[in-house]
């Protein structure tokens, strides 16, 4: 198909002010995002992060409404002509917290609601919620209140919700805030996995850059409503600008940094703790 | 100094969250709860500030027993931050927001004002003052409420999952002013998750399993030990995990702080050639 080698999602010059907002969250921003990607976008707390991820499925400008300049398309849709729902079929985004975002009774109902508006078959519904429940590790969840469960569960059910919709884009606003550092692993493991296996493009929003960077290809780093890093991860990480707005870097980088200052040069850049103990083993037994 | 002795606890859906807890912290303490989810690290600290009483067993705090006092006395002393900001907040400004206690308990206008300046500008929510907290990220929410207790200034604060939606500079003022605090002879009790935050900040640990503890120490000690931080759903600080793959070479791997890392290799480095 010809629009496999069109950008899955691409702005121009998009400029987005909230309704009664003084200045604009997003100003001027211009980026694309190829189909398969594993993008991080990060940026210090209030960048514009949010607002972005949320012109993506067309919350902004359909729900949020507010000012709204400049393009942005996804999947080949103009967010700002296509409707929230006819979106919907394409980005899932899990939100920051995962209680704005969960309402049934039980988590299996919470799971095959979206797919129940979009008129999937029974059939395939019970299919797709046994797969998301599974992949989450959330199976024996099935019949619990979502309310009911600690933020760490309805972390994963909230997943389970978007990843029942097998988007083309998943969006994931900081989705392992809640999880102890096993169960975030297990998560970021499930995110990879539809990424290498379904082709599913993966934004992650992201502040702990230790964790997630082993997956990603592609960095996007924002700062008062613009993009001022895009590149891939050892490009980002290791760039003044990086430095500048102190994005917290991942500590394996942050350790080739410091060792680069007292003149003992690693062979490449580490993001990984694994790769980090790789070059030095290289760097001690030479 | 608050004691928590033998503690039991059971929510009325019969699930058993503290299994046994027995604790004691001292003034002056900074003390991170670490643990997997649902191992009872927030159902223990309900406990210091009496929103939550033992099913079985006591908390002592400054020797009153939380099960013979309110929750309202309890909390000018014990400052607690929820995890999610959206439980504790529902004023329509900031500054309202960072007010709303103090008027409560009892502060005279100006001294008021003079904490919410104060508080404000301690976590860099100055330009927010008029603005609804609704408006406002999730990480710049969850500042908003730290101001709200912060402002009274507690003997003890606690802070569930701090360092949640905030990014690295702001963790790192969180760090800085928690040190400061400490410094103050406040009392700083903190459940988190966060692996890499509690390496920077290096303050005693305590390990929580299945509702009870597991381990109370040094971080640098518990958080390089393998066994117990798998036991307890958490893993190594990245420093620690490179030292871990370098133990062949004969180095320390009890290593979390990517400075004495530093030093550790270019001593080594040294040395070989």
């Amino acid at each position: 198909m010809a629009d496999k080698t069109l950008p899955i999602i691409e702005t121009q010059e998009l400029t987005y002010t909230y309704p009664g907002g003084t200045k604009p969250s997003l100003k001027d921003v211009s980026m694309t995002i190829e189909r398969g990607e594993f993008v991080i976008l990060t940026g210090p707390s209030g960048c514009g992060k949010t607002t972005l991820c949320r012109c993506f499925n067309g919350l902004i400008p359909h729900f949020y409404t507010g000012k709204f300049d400049g393009d942005a398309t996804v999947a080949k849709l103009k967010v700002n002509q296509s409707s929230i729902h006819e979106l919907a079929q394409h980005v899932g985004l899990v939100f920051q917290n995962p209680e704005n975002q969960l309402f049934a009774l039980s988590v299996e109902k919470d799971v095959a609601f979206g797919l129940e508006n979009l008129g999937v078959p029974r059939d395939e519904i019970r299919k797709r919620v046994d797969w998301a429940l599974q992949i989450t590790g959330i199976e024996e969840l099935r019949e619990r209140p979502p309310h009911e469960l600690s933020g760490g569960q309805q972390q994963r059910v909230a997943i389970a919700c978007v990843l029942a919709m097998q988007p083309d884009v998943m969006v994931l606003d900081e989705p392992t805030s809640f999880l102890d550092p096993v169960g975030a692993q297990k998560i970021f493991d499930v995110i990879n996995q539809l990424n290498k296996d379904l082709g599913i493009t993966i934004i992650l929003v992201e502040h702990r850059l230790d964790l997630a960077s082993q997956y990603a290809n592609h960095v996007i780093v924002m700062n008062e409503g613009k993009i001022i890093l895009d590149g891939s991860p050892r490009e980002v990480f290791t760039s003044e600008g990086a430095r500048l707005i102190g994005i917290g870097i991942p500590k394996a980088t942050r350790l080739y940094q410091l060792l680069g200052e007292n003149g003992v040069h690693l062979n490449e850049i580490p993001v990984t703790s694994q790769e980090a103990a790789n070059l030095l083993k290289e760097a001690l037994q030479t | 100094m608050i004691e928590v002795k033998d503690v039991h606890f059971a929510y009325p859906t019969g699930v058993k969250a503290l299994r046994g807890v027995s604790l004691t912290i001292h003034d002056g303490d900074f003390i991170a709860i670490m643990g997997q989810n649902g191992a009872g690290k927030t159902t223990l600290v309900k406990h210091l500030n009496g929103l939550l009483k033992p099913t079985e067993g006591e908390v002592i705090v400054d020797k009153v027993k939380t099960k013979e006092t309110s929750v309202a006395k309890l909390a000018r002393k014990v400052g607690f931050v929820f995890q999610n900001p959206d439980h504790q907040l529902f004023c329509e400004t900031v500054e309202e927001e960072v007010a709303f206690a103090l008027k409560n308990f009892g502060f005279k206008e100006k001294a008021t004002k003079k904490r919410v300046s104060w508080a404000l500008n301690l976590l860099d929510l100055e330009g927010y003052r008029q603005t609804s907290p609704f408006m406002l990220s999730g990480g710049e929410r969850k500042r908003v409420a730290l101001a709200s207790v912060l402002a009274w200034d507690p003997k003890y604060v606690i802070l569930d999952e701090p360092t949640i939606g905030q990014d690295y500079q702001q963790k790192e003022k969180l760090r800085q002013f928690i040190i400061q605090l400490n410094a103050q002879e406040k009392t700083v009790i903190i459940v988190t998750h966060d692996v890499e935050f509690v390496a920077e900040c290096n303050p005693r640990v305590v390990l929580m399993t299945d509702g009870k503890i597991v381990a109370d120490g040094e971080a640098q000690k518990i958080l390089t030990n393998e066994k117990l931080v798998a036991q307890a759903s958490i893993v190594p600080p990245q420093i620690t995990q490179i030292f871990l793959g370098l133990a062949d070479l004969g180095l320390p791997t009890d290593i979390i702080d990517v400075h004495e890392a530093r030093e550790v290799l270019i001593t080594r480095l040294e040395a070989t050639s």
